[in-house]
């Protein structure tokens, strides 16, 4: 035989991964992948962080993609360790996060007779992975994993697991270095001039504009960021931001309304719902942020700029469509608005300003504070105060704390805030602040938390420790399921069924007995002492914080409402009549 | 906004890699979107590319059946979705086995109607026929139907396939 075939196939699969830049694989071993982490062993290019649990080996690599742009890279078994990984798969492929996932197999001889830790994998996260590949044939193996990581990339990014039966990965064979690799995957990046020329007319003569921008600039990465934010200041057009989106905008910036959606800010859905002309940029029309569809910015003209075609009327009909990426559409907008000299409607732009403003002046995220409970909004703004000279990464779980974070802290770059937002994830935060410490050594990242979503995945304290990732935790303790427990006092008569734990460990010592350090306040007057000895720790903090169990989030858009309808505080009586849940948002 | 728009029915050729899965990922595609599938075929059609070619027939509103091809065109090893049915004149045709056991009367009757709609018989014995009959979904269905009182006993549809008409492919 030829000379090149002297590798087998785990070498194959680990230079293919060398070659296409990946340095960190986050895993866990197992029977099938032996050979793997055998070869693993013997190298020293890629480095291996061993997680406590699959899942959070996936949110890891979440966590390490979002901040970096590159794809993260997932190794673990079969069976049990491939479906662990599953829920990881299916976050990030509602939040289009690029990841190839690598997934042991049982020996191609035995797939499909029940054997020993055998799943079809393959299978199961058809629905929910970009694309997935299961390999016969060890000189298939190096194309496919580039071709892999090429469509994790690509067009609109998500997650692509490779499945790898063990007799492959042990079986000789050829390796195919990615220049020699074509794939047909292509999608489409530049926008259509002509559509682009439609929108800037558009643009030009709106009268009540509004930039409502999404994930899919964070997607497209910095310079995407950056031009959206020089196109909208060249404009002096209003400017908000999903849930996902915070960053791509500089969020101190006089344009920026705040998030839009469920707990959006009055200006924002305010703004949404009253504008003519609504220029949407990587978002996706999610329910949440839409609410009651018929009630949805009714008078508007709508343009939509989507990499993904089946993003543009899914939910909402546009007016225009852009399909392409982000970055080489706005690109475009900026140098057709200059070649045309576009100028805005000076006059009516000034109304609209004035209506926006009028709309700020309720100041709807002004909170009571206390002196003797800790309001959780409270934390969150000392959490900004005190931290924001570092430029931390913020990563949350899921919950009211979630929220909170996402309202009250600003973010001035993009690729600092990482949350699940379309599956909604508990479990997500500290797996992914520790995928983002792996990628930024240091710098200062801090997990949101609440002490619910917190104990999902809190076996990956082990792993801070070990990897020495100074992590910090800082969980806003209600003693409820506070979301939850939220929509059964606002909808489900205050009946709080089974979203109360009465009992939750002691995280000082929880984090102590993880060989980490545990801080705790229960007074407001605490609060800014403990966020200042967590940041003077080189190690992994968890700070607990007893706040008021008794806080929800506000504003909020009621299920079935639209954005004029948002409930904006405790008092507000409108929030006894919600309307159904088939035409707006939908539960937790 | 989705609500109370009327239901079209259209004709889908999907020109996909001929690799293991990828009628699995269509048919994912369909159940897990909840979309309708009123006929589906798949044959190799490029032996030397491995493509095959997917004929779907599917119902839903201009939105869903925008969604349907959108959502088609993401699968990575899709290569092109053509809706037949607003790109232009095509034709499709669907080929029906048809099972007739009857003597006497019927099994002469059922020879007659046959022969209108030049369906032919592929398999007989004394008492019965297997007719093979080509056709619009129209004409199949007129042809069981006919032969449902002269002791239709089974039939075996291929589902409809379908290409365009003029010399343009798909
Ligand atoms: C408890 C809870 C409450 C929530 N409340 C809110 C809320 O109040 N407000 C809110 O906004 N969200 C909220 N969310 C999040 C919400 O569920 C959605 O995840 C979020 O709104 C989607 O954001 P997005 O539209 O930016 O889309 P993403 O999910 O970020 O999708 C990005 C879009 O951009 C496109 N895209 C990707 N890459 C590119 C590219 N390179 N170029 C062009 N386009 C690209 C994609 O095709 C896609 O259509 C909440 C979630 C939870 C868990
Ligand atoms: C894995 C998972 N299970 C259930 C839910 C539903 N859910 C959403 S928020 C929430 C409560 C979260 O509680 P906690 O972490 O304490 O945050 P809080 O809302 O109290 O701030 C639940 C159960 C979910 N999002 N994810
Ligand atoms: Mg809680």
């Amino acid at each position: 035989m030829a000379h090149h075939d002297t590798l087998n196939g785990a070498e194959i699969l680990l230079k293919a991964l060398v070659d296409q830049g990946v340095e960190v694989i986050f895993g866990y071993p197992g029977g099938a992948v032996l050979p793997i982490y055998d070869e693993l062993f013997k190298q020293n290019r890629l480095r291996h962080v061993l997680v406590r649990h699959e899942q959070a080996a996936v949110h890891a690599a979440e966590g390490y993609a979002r901040s970096t742009g590159k794809v993260g890279c997932v190794l673990v078994t079969s069976g049990p360790g491939a479906t662990n990984a599953v829920t990881g798969l299916a976050d990030a492929q509602c939040d289009s996060v690029p990841l190839v996932c690598l997934t042991g197999q049982v020996p191609t001889h035995l797939i499909g007779n029940d054997a020993f830790q055998e799943a079809d994998i393959t299978g199961i996260t058809r629905p929910c992975t970009k694309h997935n590949y299961l390999v016969k044939n060890v000189n298939d193996l190096a194309r496919t994993v580039h071709e892999a990581f090429h469509v994790a990339r690509s067009g609109r990014p998500g997650p692509v697991l490779i499945d790898l039966p063990k007799d492959v990965i042990q079986s000789k064979g050829e390796y195919q270095p990615p220049s020699k690799v074509k794939s047909k995957y292509k999608p489409q990046v530049k926008g259509d001039i002509k559509a682009i020329e439609k929108a800037i007319e558009m643009i030009a003569h709106a009268k009540r504009p509004i930039f409502y921008v999404g994930g899919g600039v964070i997607n497209s990465g910095p310079a995407a960021c950056q031009l959206l934010t020089q196109f909208v200041r060249m404009t002096g057009y209003p400017c908000t931001l999903t849930l996902m989106g915070l960053g791509a905008f500089p969020g101190s910036d006089p344009l920026f309304l705040g998030m839009l959606g469920m707990h959006g800010t009055v200006e924002a859905n305010m703004a949404m719902h009253d504008c003519d002309l609504m220029i949407n940029i990587g978002a996706r029309f999610d329910d949440r942020v839409t609410g009651k569809l018929d009630g949805f910015s009714p008078d508007s003209k709508k343009i939509h700029v989507d990499i993904d075609p089946s993003s543009i009327n899914k939910n909402v009909v546009v007016d225009l469509a852009v399909v392409g990426d982000c970055a080489h559409v706005l690109e475009d907008m900026i140098k057709v608005w200059k070649a045309k000299q576009c100028r805005v409607n000076e006059s009516a732009l000034k109304a609209w300003w004035k209506q926006i403003d009028a709309w700020r002046g309720l100041k709807c995220l002004e909170f009571e504070n206390s002196n003797k409970l800790i309001k959780p909004q409270y934390a969150i703004q000392r959490v900004y105060e005190l931290t924001r000279h570092r430029n931390p990464y913020i990563c949350t779980e899921v919950g009211q704390h979630q929220m909170w974070a996402a309202q009250y802290l600003k973010f001035d770059l993009p690729h600092h805030w990482l949350t699940s937002g379309g599956l909604g994830t508990m479990g997500y935060g500290l797996p992914s602040a520790m995928g983002v410490q792996m990628a930024h050594p240091e710098a200062l990242v801090i997990d949101i938390a609440g002490e619910a979503s917190i104990q999902m995945n809190i076996q990956e304290m082990a792993t801070l420790v070990q990897h020495r990732l100074p992590v910090k935790i800082v969980i806003l303790n209600n003693q409820y399921l506070g979301m939850v427990r939220q929509w059964q006092e606002l909808i489900h008569g205050g009946r709080y069924a089974e979203s109360h734990m009465d009992h939750h460990p002691d995280f000082v010592k929880l984090a102590e007995a993880f060989g980490a350090v545990g801080l705790r306040a229960e007074q407001p007057g605490q609060v800014d002492d403990v966020i200042k000895e967590m940041m003077a720790v080189d190690r992994p903090v968890i700070v607990e914080m007893r706040t008021d169990a008794s806080e929800n989030v506000f504003p909020m858009i009621m299920p079935g409402m639209a954005h004029n309808e948002m409930v904006l505080g405790p008092e507000d009586k409108s929030r006894d009549n919600p309307g159904s849940e088939e035409d707006g948002m939908v539960l937790v | 906004m989705i609500k109370n728009e009327e239901i079209q029915r259209h004709t889908i050729a999907v020109l996909v890699d001929n690799e293991s899965g990828v009628l699995a990922r269509v048919i994912g595609l369909f159940s897990g979107r909840g979309y309708n599938i009123e006929s589906l075929t798949v044959a190799e059609v490029d032996a030397t590319e491995k493509l095959s070619r997917i004929t779907i027939v599917t119902s839903g509103t201009k939105m869903i059946i925008e969604q349907i091809k959108n959502q088609l065109r993401r699968l990575v090893p899709v290569y092109k979705v053509h809706d037949l049915t607003t790109e232009g004149p095509h034709v499709s045709r669907e080929l029906a086995l048809v099972k007739v056991t009857a003597t006497g009367d019927k099994r002469v009757e059922s020879l007659r109607i046959a022969d209108i709609f030049r369906a032919r018989a592929i398999d007989s014995t004394n008492e019965s026929f297997v007719f093979e009959v080509v056709g619009a979904t129209e004409k199949v269905d007129a042809f069981i139907s006919l032969m449902a009182p002269l002791g239709l006993a089974d039939v075996s549809r291929t589902g409809v396939v379908a290409i365009a008409r003029g010399p343009n492919p798909i």
